[in-house]
């Protein structure tokens, strides 16, 4: 195998925000940084969320949310990946996740929040240096 | 853990994508686990989604998906879009048009980026879809980047092109050119709701009757009469009669026997692109990045030409033998 290959993410928008400014900015951002980007829309279910990471084999799941359903959704999709024995992909999050809220959902196993303002080269340099190792070699 | 291969073969769909990642990026197993896939696969109908940017083709197959779940098939379909050709980064956004159709474990989808293919497709989507026709799906629906007139890449991949066009993208001079017009075996014309449907209808058939073969077939034979086929995907109008269409077209295909002998295209095609992948492959091995750049700065600079160290360079991987004649003091050596 190449010793590189493209990053593949997905960024998902669950629940029911009306917008995906941002995360078409975070999209655009991998993009230019070398990722393939798998970019699924708005109103995503969890289960949707998984299905499709499982379908692309992706690297990384950034997932964002504004409308304040984050502790609802994320603990449904972080169940279904376990359920799905999907053990090998980064999760992170980033939108309006209050700070009190941050621990909690670290604990879940996210890896990372990002809230607004985050300069994307910092999104790029958590992936980059996140996601299992093991994938991008010739991990079967 | 078991074999790859077993569990892609018994309807694991995570050790399917699990084998297109690996086929993707041409990892050391993958060749290995092709050819036993190989046996497996040949099943499925493969048909291909080809036409201009904006012209419909993910709305189209995701509502040619959702007839072919309601005749029970098991759907497998693999999403180009294109790469970066700055970044090499891909924003792949098929999925978006095919939100219905996730979450239904009878349907398979796989966004891939081109990767610097031109022909429409990436250089791998025909391993994947062999990986899918041997993990049991049928039909595979290829959709392709979009396209101008000439990535007819396509054809060499699947069985059945359907060749989508919109209303209103171009006069019937476009229709008579070259090129990608002449892979159709349907043409849908889409978005049919909106006005001009019917004069890219008119067009496309004025295109289809310039055709000797139409009058001239021998009648004794199977002929395939390209049909134009109108749809409004999300008034889900022209959508069976299209499924059907692609249907009848398959048995055309047997009956004719151009299934086999497309088939044997298609597979003397794709032996070629594995030579040349594999002389891409000695030539970047021979030549470190290096010294490419050293080579370019020489011919940009005119101290050498392109062809005498295109000519070098394939003596240095062995497809020529070195005939000694060439002037060192002249050319230099390499490295």
């Amino acid at each position: 195998m190449p010793d590189t290959r493209p990053i593949r993410v997905l960024v998902a928008k669950p629940g029911l925000d009306g917008h995906d400014r941002g995360a078409k900015v975070i999209a655009r951002a991998l993009r230019d940084a070398g990722m393939e980007v798998i970019y699924t829309g708005i109103r995503q279910t969890p289960e949707m969320i998984v299905e499709a990471a499982i379908q692309e084999d992706v690297d990384a799941i950034l997932m964002s949310i504004l409308s304040g359903a984050h502790m609802a959704i994320f603990p449904k999709v972080m169940e279904l990946l376990e359920q799905n024995g999907v053990d090998d992909v980064l999760v992170a999050a980033g939108g309006i996740l209050p700070d009190e809220d941050i621990p909690a959902i670290k604990a879940m196993g996210i890896k990372g929040c990002f809230g607004p303002g985050t300069p994307t080269n910092e999104i790029i340099e958590f992936v980059r240096a996140n996601i299992k190792p093991d994938r991008l070699t010739t991990a079967e | 853990m078991q074999n790859l291969v077993e569990r892609l073969l018994s309807g694991d769909r995570r050790a399917l994508a699990r084998m297109v990642t690996l086929i993707e990026n041409d990892s050391p197993p993958a060749r290995r686990y092709l050819a036993e896939l190989h046996r497996h696969a040949g099943n499925a109908h493969i048909i291909g989604v080809t036409g201009a940017p904006g012209a419909g083709k993910s709305t189209l197959a995701t509502h040619v998906v959702r007839e072919l779940r309601h005749r029970d098939r098991k759907v497998g379909v693999v999403a180009v879009d294109p790469t970066s050709p700055f970044s090499g980064g891909a924003i792949l956004g098929d999925r978006i048009r095919m939100m219905e159709l996730a979450g239904d474990p009878n349907v398979f989808i796989r966004s891939m980026a081109s990767r610097g293919s031109l022909g429409g497709l990436s250089a791998s989507t025909r391993d994947v879809v062999r990986a899918m026709d041997a993990a049991g799906y049928d039909p595979i629906i290829i959709e392709t980047v979009g396209t101008g007139q000439a990535e007819v890449e396509v054809m060499r991949a699947a069985q059945t092109v359907l060749v989508v066009s919109a209303p209103g993208m171009g006069d019937e001079v476009q229709a008579i050119k070259a090129g990608i017009l002449e892979i159709a075996d349907i043409f849908v014309v889409s978005k049919a709701d909106k006005p001009g449907a019917d004069q890219t209808v008119a067009e496309l058939a004025m295109l289809l009757s310039l055709d000797p073969n139409r009058r001239l077939h021998d009648k004794s034979k199977p002929y395939w009469r390209i049909p134009v086929l109108k749809t409004a995907a999300i008034k889900n109008q022209g959508i069976t009669q299209l499924v059907d269409a692609v249907q009848q077209h398959r048995e055309y295909l047997i009956e004719s026997g151009m299934l086999a002998s497309r088939a044997q295209r298609q597979v003397r095609s794709e032996v070629e692109a594995l030579v040349v992948h594999a002389v891409m492959n000695a030539l970047k091995e021979e030549l470190p990045e290096n010294d490419w750049q050293r080579l370019l700065e020489d011919i940009s600079t005119r101290a050498r030409d392109p062809y005498s160290v295109a000519g070098e360079l394939q003596e240095r991987i062995g497809l020529k033998k070195s005939k000694g004649q060439l002037d060192q003091s002249r050319f230099g050596p390499f490295t």
